[in-house]
This record gives C-alpha cells, structure tokens and sequence, in this order.
C-alpha cells in the first residue's frame, strides 16, 4: 500500500515536472477575440498569439496558463505564472502592486447596448462591466448615479445583456466588436456613445504584467515588442484578428 | 496585510451579510414548504406523485448547486419564450434566480430528511393515534409529524449550515453576498488574503450562530428523547418511546 501511495506521488510530481517550461504566462480565455477558450479546451486569440510571438523572440518555451481575471493578479505575484499577457491595461492602481511592459496595443472604452441607444438614455438603465477592470472605474468615477452590475468574465456580461438583464456594457471597444457584435449573439446591438480614453481610468494601453522584481523579464518583453513591431509579425497577427492597426499612437 | 482596506469597506461586507442571511432563511424556508408534501408523498409511496417527487429529488441531489444555478441563471435565459412569458420579471432579476435554485436544492434534500424521520416514526405511534378515531390529516398533522419533525432536527441543522456555505455561489450571477464581497475588494486592490480570510471568519460566525440555533432547539423539542443520568432504560426501550 505504502510502495503504491508513494508511486503515485511519484507519478504525479514527474507529470507536473514534465510540463516546466522556461516562463509560465497567465492568460484568461474569456476575452475574445483577445483571448478565448476554443472547443478543445486550448486558448487562442491575440493574447496567445502576441505572447507565443515574444517567447519565440526572446527565446523562450512557455506555457500558457489559463487563469480567471478576479485571481490573475494574484497568481502572478503567488508565482503560479512570471508573466500576464491578457489586455490588462497599464493603470497606476496596478503599478502599485506589479510591474508592466510598455504596452502592446491601445484601444478606447464604448458603450454597447440595443440598436438606437444613446448616453442620454443610460439613466435609469443598468450598466454591466468585469470586476476589476478600467472600465468600473470609468463608470464609477464618470457616471456615478448609473447602477452597474460586475461580472468575473466579459462573455457573462454579453450573456446577461442579451437576455436583457443588463441595458449596456461597457468594455474595450475592439473586444465589444470582434467578441459581440460581430458575432450572432450581437446581432441588434451597435456601440453607441463617445470612445473614451481618459488615462486616469484607462492608463496607457494594455501591457505585459510581471513582477515587481523582474525588471530584467520586464524589459525584456519591451524589447521583444519592439522587435516583433519592425519584424512584421506584429502586423501579420494583428491583420489576423482586425483591420486596422490596434497598437495605437 | 492591509486590514485596513477591510474596515473601510465595512459596508460591502455588511451588505454582504445581508444578502447571505436574506438568501439562507428564505431558501431554508421555501424548501421546507416544498419538502414537507414531498417527504410526506415519499414516506407512504404515494402512486405517480411519489415517482415525480423522487425525480425531483434525484435531479436536484444528483447534479451540483453551481449547474443548477448557472441552467436557471443563464440557461433559461437563452429561451425566448422564457424572455416572453410572465416569469420574466422574476427571472431577470439575480436574486430571485438565486432564492430558486437553493430553495429548490434545499427542498430536494429536506424531502429526503423528511422521508426518513417519518419512515423510522414507530408504526405503534401511528396505530395507537388511528386506534383513536384520528382521521388520516389529524394522524399525521398532530402526531406523526411532530414527532418525526423533532427527530429530524439535527439533521435539518446540517443542511442549513450546507445552505448558508451552499449560497455563496449567489456570488457568480453579480449578487454582493459575503464571497462577493472577498472578490469584489479582491478585484479592486489586489487584496486576495484579507478579503477572503474576511469572508471565511464572517462564514464561521454565522455557522456557529445556526449551529447554536439549532442546538437550543434541539434542547428544547428532543428532551423526551435525552437520557438523564441516572435514567436506567435499556437502548431498545428508547427506541420503543
């Protein structure tokens, strides 16, 4: 009995050995076309591929690990992964807890809701956004009289405001796009309302998180940016998933 | 450790608190109204209504607390007739999803607790009240039932506290319950350990409240059933009361 137990404690530490690679990347999949979940259980989107593009360039085997948003930060700073590649935007909040990159696309804040809405119409009416992210703060510092529902992935939130348990949402203007309203599931939906990029709430774009004491990793993805930016396989990922370059002035 | 971020957001977790207490005693409640014809029909095999209920039972026990809410929550929303019909008003809303699903859970399990007290209800208690002209209603509403109501308390008290721990899933469909509040400061500050450990001492203080509850109650209601000491009574003599 004993030898067994020991056996498979053996069998199980080996397995998880086997899959060490050089740097574990935190990614979400719940944040298309960024990041999703496809039906094999693996993750895809820009995310997956801008982070394998930098681990190519710098060189490096990594894995990606999929991580619910609410614990993403935690896990980086648990050790569970050395690297958050998942449109996380560069916010001062954040800086006072981990350490970014410089950003590897820039995209504004929209409302989506029912074909025909306006600002105007938004009183009164509820507001769904992810926990966590820029965009409550935006709506609580911008339009603070709106109730807002908070949701742990934005594809609950898109679930909600078609059964019409929400009015709105608000989110980053490509994800909203190629993750709704380019889909079926958004038919009868447009965005409506300004594109908002206010770098108090939204900060600098979205970048690689890594821990504060990895300056080295940290600067390393900057580079590795950098490069796959003048190498073209920036724009060959990017042509991928949009039309127009995402990564911003 | 940032403590301090916990006592500044005093009010989400009061708000919690709320919300979970809210959520436990109605669903405790509702499910009892759901689990005492149902334990009843299972109790004496009722012909076709004792098959019904027993799906019921089983479908509910079978799958997890989570599917159940998450088929309610956003499965039923999928359907346009749902969306269309008069219980959309009702099914829009979170809470009322959520008061559905764990009443309907704590029904399903009560039902079975409610069988079994009834089924090791001794037949003689039955047969003396019948032998005394009883009807079938009076049987059973002013003895059979006080009694196996009795003896089914300290397993009521256990599906309780499963009910209060059982809600925080409230926290999944946006409801600000105790654990919504742990993610929602979580997700604000990058606190996981205060918010969390915060949720659990606040889960601990309610279970032992019940738990007291309970214990009281059972005090109270199972005292012919206590053996004093000094009492000398056989176990079987017991098991005659």
């Amino acid at each position: 009995m004993t030898r067994f137990i020991t056996a498979t404690i053996a069998a199980i530490t080996l397995a998880g050995a086997a899959g060490a690679a050089d740097l574990k990347i935190c990614v979400e999949g719940a944040y298309p076309p960024f990041s999703e979940t496809a039906t094999d259980g693996s993750v895809v989107g820009f995310d997956i591929d801008i982070a394998n593009a930098l681990c190519s360039d710098m060189g490096k085997e990594c894995e990606m690990l999929k991580t619910d948003w609410d614990g993403i930060i935690p896990a980086l700073l648990e050790r569970k992964c050395d690297a958050i590649i998942a449109s996380m935007s560069i916010t001062e909040d954040r800086k006072q807890v981990i350490d970014f990159s410089a950003k590897y696309y820039n995209t504004p804040g929209r409302f989506v809701g029912k074909d025909g809405m306006t600002e105007a119409d938004l009183e009164g009416k509820v507001v769904g956004v992810q926990r966590g992210t820029i965009h409550q703060n935006f709506m609580e510092g911008e339009f603070p009289g709106i109730e807002l529902k908070l949701y742990g992935s934005q594809d609950e939130v898109y679930l909600d405001l078609v059964a019409g348990r929400i009015d709105a949402a608000m989110a980053d203007s490509i994800a909203i796009l190629d993750g709704f309203i380019n889909t079926d599931a958004g038919e009868g939906f447009a965005f409506f309302g300004g594109s908002y990029s206010i770098p108090k709430y939204h900060g600098d774009g979205a970048g690689i998180g890594v821990r504060q004491s990895d300056t080295d990793l940290r600067d390393a993805f900057t580079q590795s940016i950098t490069n796959i930016r003048e190498s073209g396989e920036y724009e060959t990922i990017n042509s991928k998933y949009f039309e127009f370059d995402i990564y911003g002035g | 450790m940032r403590f301090d971020l916990v006592f500044a957001n005093w009010e989400l977790f009061a708000g919690g608190v709320w919300m979970t207490m809210q959520l436990t005693v109605l669903s405790v409640l509702i499910g009892f109204c759901i689990a005492l014809p149902c334990g009843i029909i299972r109790a004496r095999g009722i012909k076709y209504a004792n098959g019904l209920v027993n799906a019921y039972v089983y479908v509910f026990r079978g799958t997890p607390l989570l599917v159940q809410l998450y088929l309610i929550y956003y499965g039923l929303a999928q359907f346009d007739f749902v969306k269309d019909s008069f219980l959309w008003p009702v099914l829009r809303e979170a809470w009322w999803c959520a008061l559905i699903t764990l009443s309907l859970n704590s029904g399903a399990y009560a039902t079975e607790i409610i069988r079994g007290a009834l089924q090791t209800t001794p037949k003689g208690e039955e047969e003396a009240a019948t032998a005394l002209g009883l009807t079938r209603f009076k049987v059973y509403a002013l003895v059979l039932l006080p009694s196996a109501l009795r003896r089914a308390l300290p397993q009521y008290g256990n599906e309780v506290v499963f009910m209060l721990h059982g809600s925080a899933v409230a926290s999944i469909i946006t409801l600000q319950d105790i654990l919504g509040a742990g993610r929602t400061l979580n997700a604000k500050f990058y606190v996981a350990y205060e918010g969390f450990i915060t949720a659990a001492i606040l889960y601990i203080c309610l279970t032992f409240m019940l738990v007291g509850l309970f214990r009281l109650a059972e005090g109270r209601f199972l005292r012919h059933l206590r053996i004093d000491a000094g009492d000398r009574i056989s176990p079987k003599a017991i098991a005659m009361r």
